[in-house]
């Protein structure tokens, strides 16, 4: 355990030494508050609540999650630091947890810097601070499934704009799991359970009932499984790729 | 003590280790020669427990590398080949990253990190990041932390590869000051660092050991006394059978 926090630490200092936090936190704080105020119409609604905001958060959530996840185990392939990790004295599982909770954490850094968003909406009028706060758990957990599936991807390849690609794809699956166009895609040949099972998989589904407010057990459970399985898979995978 | 046998690595179709056995004891250094893909790096990536082996035994310190990998990699300190590290770190950063992982606490870790800093003469570059850093340097901080933790058994995939005569001369000299209650396998090219450095000498030529002598034998099977000239002639008549 000691270990996984060493390995975070490390992870989390080496987005600070680079622009890449700087750039990351601008654009995405930029973007969620355009895309609020814009798009959302959020005085045009006349309501004291923050479902503009979270309504992108998915979509936001598309583009720039891959863009964090790809560096993952790309660069650490690529660079051949990969072999001097696993050689020091530590588990796969510890290595992966480690990665993984930094992006996480370094993600949820820029999510809850939109903070001023939450003051204005307090500021203007008497919204429900319970499903603002349940919102947000709910926008920190989709991250961290994109963020999972993300690292996985990356533990595949070398190149960073493969993983990216690859992730944006399977992430843009798993949020719309339960609308027409990838159910549509099964539901030829395969059996209504299986289809049934696609549907609830669908990260859309599960967010949108969060961020109404109601935090069911159920959702948790969706969300702590989809990752831990993913975080499973990327051992697997970098178990399997190391030699190449 | 470092026990291999009958190691073997296939890599589908390809076989990069063959049938390979060895044991290097305590105050030996062993060098490990071979043309390029003969299988040098692929046997270290193993000892170290980087690569599991397609079969076959390795005990490092009386723990199987495959059985006991935590016990066993704390005994080693690793060089892997092109001496990587993270780029955006700084040597004294990388050099405390890698203390804490391998358990160096405070007034120790600090003792052991400026041990290697002069050991290595890493003292003008301990503040900025590796990746602005030369060639000589990079091996350097490689080096510093493969030592670091004043490992029991010392795996170098060439210490010396980028390095300028001197810096060349003085990682010799520094391996040989610590091989004396040390294991010390490094790979090289460089027939002349076999003479000045290795008590051991193994050469590989496709994936199987062609030779098992010390340095002053290998010599003397040659007329000219040259180190090329057995290697070539030693590794020439394996790539032909």
């Amino acid at each position: 355990m000691k270990n996984i926090g060493i390995i975070f630490k490390r992870e989390l200092e080496s987005y600070f030494a680079t622009p890449v936090a700087y750039v990351f936190m601008v654009i995405f704080l930029v973007l969620s508050g355009a895309l609020t105020f814009h798009m959302g119409n959020f005085y045009e609604r006349g309501q004291a609540d923050l479902a503009p905001f979270f309504n992108f958060h998915p979509w936001l959530y598309l583009f720039l999650v891959p863009a964090i996840s790809m560096r993952l185990w790309a660069e650490e392939r690529k660079s051949g630091n990969i072999e001097l990790l696993l050689t020091l004295p530590i588990t796969m599982i510890e290595a992966v947890i480690g990665k993984f909770l930094a992006a996480w954490l370094f993600t949820s850094i820029a999510v809850l810097l939109t903070f001023p968003l939450w003051i204005t909406v307090n500021y203007l009028g008497d919204p429900d601070n319970g499903v603002i706060l349940a919102a947000y758990i709910g926008s920190l957990l989709m991250a961290g499934g994109f963020l999972a599936i993300g690292a996985c991807i990356s533990a595949t390849t070398k190149n960073q704009v493969i993983a990216f690609i690859i992730s944006v794809v399977i992430c843009f699956a798993f949020l719309l799991s339960g609308f027409p166009i990838v159910l549509d895609f099964f539901r030829g040949w395969a059996p209504q359970y299986i289809v049934d099972a696609i549907a609830s998989l669908s990260f859309l589904t599960h967010y949108t009932s969060i961020s109404k407010g109601v935090i069911d057990l159920r959702d948790i459970i969706y969300f702590a499984t989809l990752i831990g399985c993913w975080l499973y898979a990327n051992a697997v995978v970098i178990e399997m790729k190391k030699a190449s | 003590m470092i026990e291999i046998e009958n190691l073997v690595k296939k890599f589908g179709p390809l076989t990069a280790v063959n049938d390979i056995s060895f044991t290097v004891e305590p105050g030996q250094v062993l060098g490990f020669l071979g043309p390029n893909g003969a299988g040098k790096s692929t046997t270290m990536k193993m000892i170290t427990g980087f690569l599991a082996p397609t079969s076959g035994t390795i005990r490092v310190c009386g723990h199987t590398v495959e059985g006991d990998s935590l016990q066993a990699k704390r005994e080693i300190g690793y060089l892997p080949e092109g001496a990587p590290s993270y780029g955006e770190m700084t040597p004294i950063q990388f050099l405390q990253f890698i203390g804490d992982v391998r358990g160096l606490k405070g007034a120790k870790r600090k003792e052991r990190i400026d041990t290697v800093i002069s050991q290595l003469h890493l003292q003008q570059v301990i503040n900025r990041p590796i990746e602005t850093l030369s060639k000589g340097f990079k091996r350097r901080v490689g080096l510093s932390q493969a030592i670091l933790h004043d490992p029991q058994v010392l795996i170098l995939d060439e210490p010396t590869d980028g390095l300028d005569p001197n810096q060349k001369y003085e990682v010799r000299e520094l391996i040989k000051g610590m091989s004396q209650d040390k294991i010390v396998v490094i790979s090289t090219h460089i027939l002349e660092e076999v003479d000045a450095v290795c008590s051991q000498a193994i050469i590989i030529a496709n994936g199987r050991v062609v030779a098992n002598e010390t340095p002053q034998e290998l010599l003397s099977r040659s007329p000219t006394g040259r180190m090329d000239d057995v290697f070539r002639e030693i590794t020439s008549a394996e790539e032909l059978s």
